[in-house]
C-alpha cells in the first residue's frame, strides 16, 4: 500500500481520474438540462457511439480532429432532432423511446463501422496541450511542473472544455431566461404553458443541448482513445445518466460525482497495478466504481428532489 | 555404371535437401514466421477442404485482430467461407444464431466461445445429424456431435514474456477476464519472463473483454510505474496498444498478429492457427464421425505460431534465444504452466 501513498503514484492517479472523468462529464452535463426540462434520455449511450464512430471516421478520413469533434457534434444535433420529435411531439413514452435510440445507436454504430472501415484501425489521439501543432512548445515547460504539470496542463483541449462547460451550464439554467423556462417546464409545465412559455420548444432545445454534448462525449472518447470498435462506450451513457441523479441535477455536482466514477476507476486499476489488489480479486475489484456508484446514489440521490415533471410528457389541455 | 548412376542421384537429391533447409533457414518451422515489414497481413484463401456448409457464430468482431478474427483467417485458409453471425457477446442471442443455423441444415456449426457451452448442452442433442465445433474447451460435455477446442496459449505467452524480458526489466500486462486463454497466457508469459530474469509483470485484469477505455487507462498506469514493455490479450487490448505506440514501448500480440494495430512496436504475435485442428475435425465429420473429441492447438502441432515483426529490429541474441525455448517447449524440456 505504501507504494501508493507516493506523490508521483498519487499525482499520476489523480491525473488519469480527471482524463477518465471527461466523457462522462460531458455527457451527463447535457443530460442535466434534459431531465431539469423533464426528459429523461436513456438513448445517451447510443448517441454517443454514432457521435464517436462519426469522429473517428473524419479523423480516419481527414486526419482532422476538430472536423472530426464537428463532426461529432452534428450527429448529437441529428439524433436530438430525432429524438425531441419522438418525444415533445409525438408524446412517446421517454423511457422506451430512450431505449430505442440506444439500440439503434449501438447498431447502427457498428453496421457503419463494418461497412466503412472494416477491422479496428487507430487514429493519431486528441494532441495534449503540450503537442498542440503550432503552440504546444508553449506549454511544455508547464507539463514539466512537479504535481501541477500532470494534473493541470498535460490534457487536451476537450477536457478543459469538459470542466469549463460546468459554470457554462450552471450560469445557463441560473442566471437565463431560457433556464428558467427550462426548470419551470421540469417542474409544473402547465403552469410555465400558462405564463406564456413554450413547454415543447424549451423541452427541444433543452434536448438538443443535451444529445449535443452526447455526440460530443462520444467523440471525445474515440479520440482520447484514437480507435473505434463495437460497443466502443461499454454503458458510458448510462452511467451519465446516473451521474445526473448522484448529482441531484447540479452541475457541479455532477462533475463530483464524474470526477469520483473516475478517481475510483484510476485508483483500483492503479492499485492492481501495483499489486496492492490480489489477481485472484480481480472480479471483484472491478465491480468497485459501479457498488460505489450506486451506494452514493442510495446515499445522496434519495436526499435530492428531481424534477417534478420528469419523464411525464406535456399535452396542452 | 549402375553405382556411379546411384551415386549421382544420392548427390544430387542431398544437394536439393540442403538446399531446401537452407532456403528454409529460422523460418521453415512451423511453430515461427516473421513477416515481411510493409507486407499486407491479410490471409489468402486456401483450396477448400470440404464441400460441408460451415457457419460461425462468435461473441466480438469478425475482424477484432483478436479472437474471433483468428477462426475466421483461420476458415480462410482452410478455403471455407462461413456464414458468419458476430457480436453475440449476449448468449442468448448466440444460441439463437447456433440453433437457426442447424434448423438451416448447415452441416458443420462453430461455436467460438467458451460462454457458448451451457447454450451448446441444450442445442446439440436436438440436432444429432449436425456437428458442433465449440472451443475454447478442453471436454465436450460428454456429446457425441460436438469436438471442442482449446489453445495452450501459455506456451506463447511464455515465448513473448522470455523475449520481453530480454528488453525490460519492468514489464506490464492487461487482462481482460481472469478466465479461459486469457490467464494461461497471461500466467504463461508472466513465467516466461521471470525466467528470462525479470521481475514478476505487473498483471491487471480490467474484467472486460471489450472495455478500450479501461484497457488504455491500464496500460497507461503501467506506463506511469515505468515498465519497458506490454502486453495484453482479447479484442480491448487495442487500447493499451495505443498506450505503448504513444510511450514508445514493445508490444507482445497475442491470439491475432497485432501489427495491424502496431506496425512498429508490435515485437511478436502468438497467433491462433486453429485451422491444424479444424482440418482434423472436419476429416473426421466427413468420415461420419460427428464429434466427441477435444483438441488442442500447441506449438509442436503448429496450431499455435509465434509471428516475429519484420518491421522490429529484435536482437538477433535474443531472436535466437526465443527459437531455441520454442524448441524446448516443443520438445517438452520446458514446462509453461
Amino acid at each position: 500500500m505504501s507504494q501508493f501513498f507516493t506523490l508521483s503514484v498519487l499525482t499520476a492517479t489523480l491525473a488519469t481520474a480527471i482524463k477518465f472523468a471527461v466523457p462522462y462529464l460531458l455527457a451527463s452535463l447535457g443530460e442535466t438540462i434534459g431531465q431539469r426540462s423533464g426528459v429523461l434520455n436513456l438513448g445517451v449511450d447510443g448517441i454517443m457511439l454514432l457521435g464517436a464512430f462519426g469522429a473517428y471516421y473524419t479523423v480516419l478520413e481527414t486526419d482532422s480532429h476538430l472536423l472530426g469533434l464537428a463532426v461529432g457534434l452534428i450527429i448529437g444535433l441529428l439524433m436530438g432532432l430525432l429524438y425531441a420529435v419522438v418525444t415533445v411531439f409525438l408524446h412517446a413514452q421517454q423511457g422506451i423511446s430512450g431505449i430505442g435510440i440506444f439500440l439503434f445507436g449501438l447498431g447502427f454504430s457498428d453496421l457503419l463501422f463494418q461497412e466503412l472501415v472494416g477491422s479496428v484501425k487507430p487514429v493519431k489521439p486528441l494532441p495534449t496541450l503540450d503537442k498542440l501543432p503550432g503552440v504546444g512548445g508553449i506549454f511544455e515547460p508547464l507539463v514539466d511542473i512537479d504535481i501541477l504539470g500532470p494534473l493541470v496542463f498535460d490534457h487536451d483541449l476537450m477536457t478543459y472544455t469538459a470542466f469549463l462547460l460546468v459554470p457554462v451550464v450552471t450560469w445557463l439554467l441560473n442566471k437565463t431566461t431560457f433556464g428558467m423556462n427550462v426548470r419551470a417546464v421540469g417542474e409544473n409545465p402547465q403552469a410555465a404553458d400558462s405564463l406564456g412559455v413554450s413547454v415543447a420548444r424549451t423541452r427541444f432545445i433543452a434536448i438538443m443541448f443535451g444529445c449535443v454534448l452526447a455526440g460530443l462525449a462520444g467523440a471525445t472518447l474515440a479520440l482520447q482513445l484514437a480507435v473505434f470498435q463495437h460497443n466502443l462506450t461499454n454503458g458510458i451513457g448510462f452511467i451519465a445518466v446516473a451521474l445526473v441523479y448522484f448529482g441531484a441535477w447540479q452541475p457541479r455536482w455532477v462533475m463530483a460525482g464524474a470526477l469520483l466514477y473516475g478517481l475510483v476507476t484510476a485508483t483500483r486499476l492503479r492499485w492492481q497495478s501495483l499489486d496492492i489488489i490480489p489477481q485472484g480479486a480481480s472480479d471483484i475489484a472491478a465491480m468497485t466504481p459501479a457498488i460505489i456508484t450506486i451506494l452514493a446514489l442510495v446515499l445522496l440521490a434519495s436526499r435530492a428532489r428531481g424534477p417534478a415533471a420528469l419523464t411525464k410528457p406535456f399535452t396542452r389541455h | 555404371m549402375r553405382v556411379t548412376r546411384l551415386l549421382k542421384l544420392m548427390a544430387v537429391l542431398f544437394a536439393i535437401s540442403l538446399t531446401a533447409a537452407a532456403c528454409g533457414g529460422d523460418d521453415d518451422s512451423a511453430s515461427v514466421t516473421t513477416s515481411e515489414c510493409g507486407s499486407d497481413l491479410g490471409v489468402e484463401k486456401g483450396d477448400s477442404v470440404t464441400d460441408l456448409s460451415v457457419a460461425l457464430v462468435a461473441p466480438s468482431a469478425a475482424d477484432d485482430v483478436a479472437f474471433t478474427q483468428s477462426m475466421v483467417d483461420s476458415l480462410t485458409r482452410l478455403g471455407i467461407e462461413p456464414q458468419i453471425t458476430d457480436g453475440t457477446f449476449v448468449v442468448e442471442e448466440a444460441a439463437a444464431a447456433i440453433r437457426g443455423y442447424a434448423e438451416d441444415g448447415v452441416n458443420i456449426v462453430i461455436a467460438h466461445g467458451t460462454q457458448y457451452g451451457g447454450s451448446l448442452a441444450e442445442i446439440a442433442p436436438d440436432f444429432p445429424e449436425t456437428s458442433f465445433i465449440w472451443g475454447t474447451a478442453t471436454d465436450t460435455q460428454g456429446l457425441a456431435n460436438v469436438f471442442a477446442y482449446h489453445p495452450e496459449a501459455d506456451q506463447g505467452g511464455y515465448v513473448n514474456g522470455y523475449i520481453a524480458a530480454g528488453l525490460a526489466g519492468d514489464i506490464g500486462v492487461v487482462g481482460p477476464v481472469e478466465a479461459g486463454d486469457a490467464v494461461a497466457y497471461v500466467e504463461g508469459f508472466a513465467k516466461g519472463a521471470q525466467a528470462n530474469g525479470a521481475s514478476a509483470p505487473s498483471i491487471v485484469y480490467t474484467g472486460s473483454f471489450s472495455d478500450v477505455a479501461l484497457a488504455t487507462t491500464t496500460a497507461q498506469a503501467h506506463a506511469d510505474n515505468g515498465v519497458g514493455a506490454l502486453t495484453g490479450t482479447s479484442q480491448s487490448a487495442v487500447g493499451a496498444v495505443t498506450v505503448a505506440t504513444a510511450n514508445d514501448l514493445p508490444w507482445f500480440g497475442t491470439q491475432s498478429n497485432t501489427e495491424a494495430w502496431s506496425t512498429d512496436l508490435t515485437v511478436a504475435s502468438q497467433v491462433y492457427h486453429w485451422d491444424v485442428v479444424l482440418k482434423d475435425m472436419i476429416e473426421q465429420i466427413e468420415g461420419g464421425t460427428l464429434g466427441g473429441e477435444a483438441m488442442s492447438l500447441t506449438l509442436e502441432n503448429g496450431g499455435l505460431v509465434m509471428e516475429f515483426n519484420g518491421c522490429y529490429d529484435l536482437d538477433s541474441d535474443i531472436r535466437d534465444a526465443a527459437e531455441g525455448v520454442i524448441e524446448d517447449i516443443i520438445a517438452g524440456e520446458i514446462s509453461t504452466k
